[in-house]
């Protein structure tokens, strides 16, 4: 292992210690989905049928894979949200007086987080039978990839804003009032076929509508038929990759520029 | 070579020669902030196996030369030389040289002490067997190899300390630089840690460059150089600092200072300055004066202490106000 390949490890090591060593956060980005989930899902399944939703599934089923989207953002949330003390009055000064790229401080960090979502995103997938959602083992597989690809956009925008702001109120404020109606007009919440014109079209240049077009690909891989209008498999992984190489290149120019916040 | 210089070899002859022997040298370096001038074209040589601090209060200036100093943040004017790298591009090769310790703690406090340790070691390239040897070292040699297995955020304000000390020294740093190490030390404490400063010193004649606002800590160091508004306003070994001041120091508390220090002027010729409503007299063979002042001013003085000068009364004389005066200054520097 070279000297890169082994700052990348202990940064991305330190992020799962950290993790497995705070219950509250994986609690809470377990449960806050889960909530979601049961009341607007089952709460929502008698009455609500957006218009455009797929025949045959109910809206429990419809929502599953937005939830499992929402975990992977709330565990990216609370991974890269560390950042911003870190670099204050923390772990973080350190390292960036230590001979390490920020390049690479920045790869740890979001291979970490990545690795803590997706092991979240797995603990969603075995609710799979509660939705109704039959998993193959092919299934799974595409699930997990794409979980990936998502999970490290999410923790690349997490970073990207973590290594610019200077407190964790504004960090929240960012995430809350720009990723949450990212993901609520995804066609996590409701499909784009039976939204207004230009909700359509807001739906349509929004990227996390093809990760989540993706992600309900790969889910439903053995019922197609539940999928209704969707963007094509081959355009939402590339435009999702795409995301995620933006969003990584991103990250790694602001915390190149990012400087130590003065106290 | 040093005979030659010192009897005025050519300049690039001394320059070579002096960054070969000083660990730093700063040639008028400044910097700004969007709104303030926090360093305002300083320069000082430290030679190495030094002990050096800078002494000033909080805004003085020392924060932001040791983020300069650190490669925290670039170089905006001037000439730094550190362990003979140009600081105005600052490389790995240098930083692998420098061992810091800031003023907050820079331990995860959810890893235990020993894996702080290893992931600062992993980043400057230490790993297995060897990462292993040198912090045990480290730790024994600071006493706190028995909580290696302790979560660092359970640890006392002063064992972390020396946890922050010790991950600074895992990777045999050549020059030390330590952001005003004792903050929130109790004054035993400080003592402890400055002991083991001086021990590292001469065990491994290490460097060490330290920011402090404590007098009794400035009086350790080799040299200090005494920073106030951005400026270096003085730069000596404590004692010959003290030497500048003339004489003992006395130090009155009156209702009236201001009509006091005329009547002291007018009926013994003694010039009583006036700092921050007090009167302060500096004078050889203090002690006589005293008496006089008493016998003539005994109903007018409130209090008067008399004794030889402390780095206090240095930064006095030098400055013209108290050390503690500044505190807008470093509510500024907080925002």
């Amino acid at each position: 292992m070279d000297g890169v390949a082994l700052q990348v490890c202990t940064l991305w090591w330190r992020e799962l210690v950290r993790f497995r060593r705070q219950r509250s956060v994986i609690v809470g980005s377990l449960v806050q989905p889960l909530i979601f989930w049961v009341l607007i899902g089952w709460g929502f399944r008698a009455s609500f049928k957006p218009s455009g939703m797929p025949v045959g599934i109910d809206y429990v089923q419809y929502f599953y894979p937005g939830v499992i989207m929402l975990v992977l953002l709330f565990t990216a949330i609370f991974a890269t949200i560390a950042t911003v003390d870190d670099r204050r009055q923390g772990f973080l000064q350190g390292v960036l007086v230590a001979p390490v790229a920020r390049a690479t401080v920045v790869a740890g960090q979001a291979l970490g987080g990545t690795t803590l979502a997706l092991l979240q995103g797995c603990v969603f997938l075995v609710l799979a039978p509660l939705a109704g959602v039959q998993l193959g083992a092919p299934a799974i597989a595409a699930s997990i990839g794409v979980m990936i690809v998502i999970a490290f956009a999410f923790n690349c925008i997490g970073l990207l804003i973590a290594w610019r702001i200077e407190s964790t109120r504004g960090f929240h404020l960012i995430m809350n009032s720009i990723l949450v109606p990212i993901w609520f007009l995804s066609g996590a919440f409701f499909p784009a076929a039976g939204a207004p014109l230009w909700l359509r079209w807001v739906m349509r240049v929004n990227p996390l509508t093809y990760g989540m077009a993706a992600l309900r690909r790969a889910l439903y891989l053995d019922q197609p038929h539940v999928l209704g209008a969707l963007p094509g498999a081959a355009p939402s992984l590339a435009i999702s990759l795409a995301f995620a190489a933006i969003a990584m290149w991103l990250a790694t120019r602001v915390a190149r520029h990012s400087r130590v916040i003065s106290t | 070579m040093s005979a030659l210089s010192a009897s005025g070899a050519p300049l690039a002859v001394r320059t070579m020669e002096s960054s070969a022997e000083s660990a730093i040298e700063v040639t008028d370096l400044g910097f700004s902030y969007a709104d303030r001038q926090a360093l305002d074209a300083i320069s000082f040589t430290i030679a190495r196996g030094e002990i050096f601090g800078f002494l000033g209060p909080n805004g003085g200036g020392k924060s932001t030369l040791f983020r300069l100093l650190s490669t925290l943040v670039p170089v905006q004017s001037g000439v730094a030389r550190i362990l003979g790298f140009d600081l105005r591009s600052p490389s790995h090769a240098l930083r692998r040289k420098l061992g810091v310790v800031f003023q907050n703690p820079s331990l995860d406090g959810k890893l235990r002490v020993a894996e702080n340790l290893a992931i600062h070691g992993n980043l400057y390239g230490l790993r297995g067997a060897r990462l292993r040897e040198r912090a045990q070292a480290v730790l024994r040699r600071l006493d706190v190899a028995e909580r290696a297995g302790d979560l660092a955020e359970t640890l006392s304000g002063g064992l972390r300390r020396r946890v922050e000390l010790a991950k600074a020294l895992l990777h045999e740093p050549e020059l030390l630089l330590l952001d005003e190490p004792s903050t929130g030390l109790d004054p035993a404490a400080r003592r402890d840690f400055f002991n083991l400063l001086s021990r590292l010193r001469e065990t491994d004649g290490a460097t060490i460059v330290l920011t402090t606002h404590y007098m009794e800590e400035a009086e350790r160091c080799d040299r200090i150089a005494v920073l106030d508004q951005g400026r270096l306003v003085a730069l000596a070994q404590p004692t010959e600092l003290k030497q500048r001041v003339g004489g003992d120091v006395m130090v009155i508390n009156s209702a009236a200072p201001q009509a006091l220090a005329q009547k002291i002027a007018q009926r013994l010729g003694v010039r009583a300055a006036l700092v921050d409503g007090t009167l302060r007299i500096e004078r050889p063979r203090g002690h006589e004066l005293v008496a006089q002042l008493v016998d003539e001013f005994g109903g007018e003085i409130e209090s008067i202490t008399f004794g030889r000068p402390t780095l206090e009364d240095v930064f006095v004389h030098l400055t013209g106000h108290r050390f503690v005066a500044g505190r807008d200054e470093s509510a500024r520097e907080a925002r």
